[in-house]
């Protein structure tokens, strides 16, 4: 692959000097321009950032930003037509994807963090939760203190099975943490009473029990395990005039006040494909995020 | 390709706290050890009586070796592992079930059961196909001898027919070594479930699945030797597996 990179930016190079005057593209930009194609990755489950709706087809917020940054790139690239290939990936296809070229941007809920900064690129962030955790009504929990020797659960590989763990060492809970496959598995545990909680972003709990049987017997706990961390749209890294256009359709998205009418959209009105509410107005904090627009992954530049 | 490279990534901190990341995984890799072990050891002894009950003379003990084989060999192994793990606890009366639900490394112990009672039918049918190639005298002589069912089966059949799968035996004990793979569907964070976790963690995909492919590998190559050592051990001159 890195030889016909190589040829092509040999080719684009003399193209380049031919025509001279004409803007040289590098990057995702130029494979844009030249195949008259970008493919966004988007997620099958990460309600309501990017889902398959009853038609199969990817919606969401993330969706939706992401096809605010197309435009830009359509206009950036003075191209009339602009194909827009989905490709679905998991948290586990994303990187590969990412770099070998087959996704250009990945719509959806990933965690904007300084380890992951050393992969990837992300753009403005696009939205900021905390680590909570879900319970049954029933089990009557209030404090992270009161899982002390109880069965946690939390999806493995996250940034929330790790602040639990620090949690549970930091207060010595001696509680047991159980790692799950994914987060619909670690709901399940809740569900069938095999955990008493499970600890994840806060936004995604919502959506889960928005989804569940019985909405009415769970409850999110008001302590948190973490400051709100940071969600970006990713992209690759070292790839400078691709992010600054991205960056700045987000930024012109978010300030217009644009970005606040599709988080309402998304967050407190029903969305498909079964008209659930997940009741979420939007945090001063992201709030403030969205007026002066950032790609920080540290969660203390969001106050 | 667009992508770091960071072959240090193994030597440097895991976020969970517990060494580097090469750590979690080798922890990773005790856990499988210890799963596919256990599963074998489930699966031979369980095995070896289904596939023993399949050859014997009694109608009763064949129908319940045909069903036990067909039972646990036509379910994926991921389905028979969720209904295992999500879907037994809840058919069993209330406190039972919770009971179950709350046993210490309940992950653990199921994937072990669960992969065990799976591989024990493969292991049944490779019995009884040793059982069924052994020549019919073999047994008319036991009998002749004055052996029971029992010691026939002791002295002569099971010797024999236990000499002649030892190869084929080789292969399901990898499957079962690699079967772990698929208790990560349950929880249980063994080698996959490592790799998989330290590439969430770092997004360092390819170094993570390297690493775990390696480890793999030489876990294999060790059992193929030291099958291949025991094949030698055991073997009858003349028979397929003889010198």
């Amino acid at each position: 692959m890195k030889h016909f990179r190589s040829i092509g930016l040999a080719l684009a190079a003399t193209f380049a000097v031919s025509q001279a005057g004409a803007q040289e593209l590098t990057g995702t930009l130029k494979n844009i321009k030249d195949t008259g194609a970008i493919t966004l990755g988007f997620r099958d489950s990460s309600i309501p950032f990017s889902y398959l709706d009853d038609n199969q087809k990817p919606v969401g917020f993330a969706m939706d930003i992401c096809y605010k940054i197309v435009d830009a790139v359509k206009k950036e690239l003075k191209l009339d037509k602009l194909e827009v290939k989905l490709n679905p990936v998991t948290s586990a296809t994303r990187i590969p994807l990412m770099a070998n070229g087959t996704i250009d941007l990945e719509c959806g809920s990933t965690t904007n963090n300084a380890e992951r900064q050393k992969q990837v690129a992300f753009t403005n962030t696009h939205f900021l939760t905390a680590s909570r955790y879900v319970f049954k009504k029933s089990s009557g929990l209030k404090s992270i203190d009161d899982l002390k020797g109880k069965t946690v659960v939390s999806t493995a590989g996250t940034t929330n099975i790790k602040q639990l763990t620090e949690a549970n060492v930091e207060k010595k809970l001696g509680a047991n943490i159980i790692p799950a496959k994914d987060h619909a598995e670690a709901f399940l545990m809740v569900e069938t009473d095999r955990a008493v909680a499970f600890v994840m972003d806060d936004i995604l709990l919502a959506s889960l029990v928005a989804g569940s049987k019985a909405p009415g017997d769970y409850v999110i706990s008001k302590d948190a395990f973490s400051k709100p961390e940071p969600y970006g749209i990713m992209l690759r890294k070292d790839d400078a005039p691709f992010k600054k256009v991205v960056d700045a359709a987000t930024a012109a998205l978010y300030t217009s006040g644009e970005g606040q009418k599709i988080y309402d959209k998304w967050f407190t009105q029903k969305i498909p494909p079964k008209g659930l509410n997940l009741n979420s107005p939007i945090s001063p904090e992201l709030k403030n995020e969205f007026a002066k627009p950032t790609d920080s992954p540290n969660p203390d530049d969001y106050k | 390709m667009n992508y770091h490279w960071n072959w240090g990534i193994f030597f440097e901190p895991n976020p969970m706290g517990t060494g580097n990341y090469l750590d979690m995984l080798l922890s990773g890799l005790v856990l499988t050890l210890k799963t596919g072990a256990l599963a074998w050891v489930i699966a031979l002894i369980t095995g070896s009586l289904v596939g023993v009950m399949r050859t014997l003379p009694s109608k009763g003990a064949n129908w319940f070796g045909f069903a036990y084989v067909e039972f646990f060999r036509n379910m994926p192994l991921l389905v028979q592992l969720f209904l295992w793990f999500f879907v037994l606890p809840e058919l069993l009366p209330k406190a039972a079930g919770t009971w179950l639900k709350q046993l210490p490394n309940a992950p653990f112990w199921t994937a072990a059961i669960g992969i065990g009672f799976f591989m024990s039918a493969r292991v049944a049918v490779q019995l009884q196909a040793g059982i069924g190639s052994l020549p019919r005298g073999q047994k008319m002589a036991a009998t002749a001898l004055g052996l029971t069912t029992v010691q026939a089966y002791r002295y002569v059949l099971l010797p024999m027919a236990f000499r002649i799968i030892l190869p084929p035996l080789t292969s399901e004990f990898l499957n079962t070594i690699k079967n772990t793979a698929v208790a990560i569907t349950i929880g249980l964070l063994e080698l996959t479930g490592q790799a998989r976790s330290m590439q969430e963690f770092s997004f360092q995909v390819f170094e993570a699945f390297t690493a775990a492919t390696i480890l793999y590998l030489l876990v294999n190559a060790v059992v193929v030797t030291a099958m291949r050592f025991l094949e030698r051990w055991v073997a009858i001159p003349g028979y397929i597996t003889g010198k």
